[in-house]
């Protein structure tokens, strides 16, 4: 009997892995879709930004009462995977609590620790829900949000709901079965949590109690296999992508743009300046700015798949707060959307569909409200930078599409003739500098 | 009255000396009529503290700074170029400027096209002359006690570049009440007018990013809003003309502050 169940483990497991694994490909080549960049910067510094805000959560720390819940859940989720881990060898080898005889006498306190942690996990996930549902956070209820953006964010906490109460059923029905002195449920002495829920299952046969209890242990390791694959389609990615995405994110300061050397050597033709070295011309397919994901940054593209969409960006835009149509989040999404469609080939990257990133998914109006104030970027827990992909894709619409607003071009012929962005003349400049001197002689 | 002396950094050049600091103007400061005052102030204190210091005055151009974030790259790095090769030209090693866009720029966009300058803000640079003594001696200004001021950040000093203590310190050296809106430091609202958006009608929306922020500013009960950004002086001023405050809100830059208490 043990070893039908091992089989079937084995191969669930197996084709979980398989799905994940393609899962994992396919966004790993969405992502190569990018321009690859080289990562500056010293390692140590990248290092302590994953430990940090990563690891640390200390940008989450910015709103006190989300930030507990969501360390509620996120230690949950994390030492909770101790016992997973025995689960999944359990099924594997075919045993049961495989660790109990390792630990002796602390594996009691180390499972009612998990029981107490998923209580928690239940609580942030119960308050979560009513924040979504209930109070109507405005944060989570831009345009973007409606749809399946809403519904994932849903379906995530109550599958994490339904996981926990998996694993409390599981060992409150163990427990009933250990007092019975059942063979199969060898002693492990009592656990917190699950030690209170007795009284729901007593009076249970105790074949009843071994098929809720063998249920329990499916329903929550098969449950858990769905969640990592559900995840790799979700928002919920982040827990996986905050990592590499606080690695590679810029060091230099928050007002320094990226750097566009391709023309560099260009602009020093024209202004007569001396080449050293040879010119370098613009790499093949070089584009000025961004029109489509290609065109941005790996960095970028990672951006799009770290973003959880809880949207501090959004609540923090002077231009969404007064009713523009910018949402920092909704550029992140918009991007991911993107990514996901010509992964899936219902689109490419050629315009053959007639469909590209700015223009289909981001429009001129949204890019042109940017104060580039870098609230959006100041706001994100997990370092995503908005305002990076506006500004590439503004370069598009001023360098190759020519698709600038009116007066911005009048700003840029300003300049050109009078080297000031107003319409005033050079030899005025130094105007000050008599009315100072009047006054003052 | 303390004799101004402006000088150019061209004239310096043709004595054979280099101005210990260049103090870059930045086009708000040389030709909008309201910004002019904060150029005159800073000048007055240079002047009154003998710092060695020079104008490019004629010679000066824009950083490209609007060009940039408005996408034209181009032309960023043209209007960049030929102010390095000026400024290297002559070269210039420290600079102050009280434009927090043209600062930002200078600092951190110049390097990777060959201008290498140590680049202050005038917030940091008044901040130095007070710690060193060099300007507001105690017992001289009163102007200022019972007065209430409130410092409204601007993007590209403090988000962009971590700095928030030293237009705030400044302020303290006035002996006033510094009193914070709602939203400070790290989470200060734009005043709306950077990325390119001082030189275009905004999108549409149910409100200016700027009434929101002179709202806002408003609710402090301060009697001054200091800023520290020639786009953040227009924003708040157009705020407080809107809000009809005129009369009872003034919105005075850093250097105009020191100045006034100087006696300047």
């Amino acid at each position: 009997m043990t070893i039908i169940s091992q089989v079937v483990f084995t191969v669930i497991s197996g084709v979980f892995c398989f799905f994940i694994a393609k899962r994992v490909n396919f966004i790993r080549s969405n992502i190569a879709l990018g321009r690859s960049q080289k990562v500056v910067g010293n390692k140590r510094q990248r290092l302590k930004n994953v430990l940090l805000i990563a690891l640390g959560q200390k940008k989450m720390f910015k709103k006190l009462v989300p930030a507990v819940l969501h360390l509620l859940i996120y230690v949950g989720f994390v030492l909770i995977n101790i016992e997973v881990l025995e689960i999944v060898l359990d099924g594997f080898l075919g045993s049961h609590r495989i660790f109990a005889p390792l630990l002796l006498d602390f594996y009691a306190p180390l499972i009612s620790f998990f029981e107490i942690l998923a209580l928690g996990v239940i609580f942030s996930c119960v308050v979560f829900l009513i924040r979504r549902n209930i109070i109507h956070v405005a944060r989570l209820k831009n345009p973007e949000m409606k749809g399946w953006a809403s519904f994932d964010g849903n379906l995530v906490l109550i599958i994490e709901i339904i996981l926990m109460g998996a694993i409390l059923s599981m060992n409150t029905t163990d427990q009933l079965l250990q007092e019975m002195g059942n063979s199969a449920y060898p002693q492990t002495g009592s656990f917190l949590v699950s030690s209170w829920l007795l009284p729901i299952f007593e009076g249970y046969l105790p074949s009843t109690l071994v098929i809720i209890e063998r249920m329990a242990w499916w329903f929550h390791i098969v449950g858990i296999f769905g969640f990592a694959l559900y995840v790799t389609y979700s928002k919920h990615l982040h827990i996986f992508m905050a990592f590499p995405n606080t690695y590679f994110s810029k060091l230099t300061p928050k007002g320094a743009m990226e750097p566009m050397p391709e023309i560099t050597s260009e602009v020093q033709l024209m202004l007569g300046i001396p080449l050293e070295g040879e010119i370098v011309p613009p790499p093949e397919g070089f584009k000025f700015g961004a029109r489509d994901i290609s065109d941005l940054s790996r960095k970028n593209l990672m951006d799009a798949y770290a973003c959880t969409e809880c949207g501090r960006c959004t609540a923090e835009c002077p231009a969404n707060l007064t009713g523009k149509k910018l949402s920092p989040r909704k550029i992140m999404m918009d991007t991911r959307d993107r990514m996901e469609e010509i992964g899936n080939g219902k689109s490419d990257l050629k315009g053959h569909h007639q469909k590209f990133l700015l223009g289909d998914f981001i429009t001129k109006e949204e890019i042109n409200a940017c104060t580039s104030c870098n609230a959006c970027v100041e706001a994100c827990p997990v370092l995503i930078n908005p305002l990076d992909i506006i500004l590439q894709l503004r370069r598009y619409e001023a360098m190759e599409a020519s698709g600038s607003p009116t007066s911005w071009n009048a700003m840029f012929q300003n300049l050109e003739t009078n080297s000031a962005p107003w319409k005033f003349s050079p030899q005025d400049r130094f105007n000050w500098s008599k009315e100072l001197k009047m006054i003052d002689n | 009255m303390i004799d101004i002396k402006i000088p150019t950094v061209a004239a310096l050049a043709a004595e054979g000396k280099v101005p210990e600091i260049l103090f870059w103007v930045g086009c708000a400061g040389s030709f909008d009529e309201r910004y002019k005052n904060v150029t005159k102030a800073f000048v007055k204190i240079l002047n009154k503290v003998r710092v060695d210091f020079a104008v490019l005055g004629p010679e000066e151009t824009c950083t490209g700074d609007p060009a940039r974030r408005a996408g034209n790259d181009f032309l960023f790095q043209m209007q960049a170029m030929s102010n390095i090769q000026v400024l290297n030209g002559y070269g210039i090693k420290t600079i102050v400027t009280a434009c927090p866009h043209c600062f930002n720029t200078l600092k951190n966009e110049y390097p990777e096209l060959g201008g290498n300058y140590q680049v202050f803000h005038h917030s940091t640079y008044l901040q130095q002359l007070i710690d060193e003594g060099k300007v507001i001696q105690k017992a001289e200004e009163v102007a200022f006690i019972g007065r209430k001021i409130t410092f409204h950040d601007s993007c590209y000093l403090g988000r962009a570049n971590n700095i928030y203590e030293a237009p705030r310190k400044v302020l303290e050296a006035l002996d006033a009440e510094l009193v914070e809106m709602k939203r400070c430091k790290t989470k200060g609202l734009c005043c709306g007018a950077g990325g390119g958006q001082m030189f275009k009608e905004a999108e549409k929306g149910n409100k200016e990013v700027n009434i929101e922020r002179t709202e806002e500013a408003l609710e402090t009960k301060a009697d001054t809003i200091a800023v520290a950004c020639p786009f953040c002086m227009t924003m708040m001023s157009d705020g407080i003309k809107n809000k009809e405050k005129e009369g009872s809100v003034q919105v005075r830059d850093l250097a105009e502050l020191i100045a006034e208490s100087e006696g300047l």
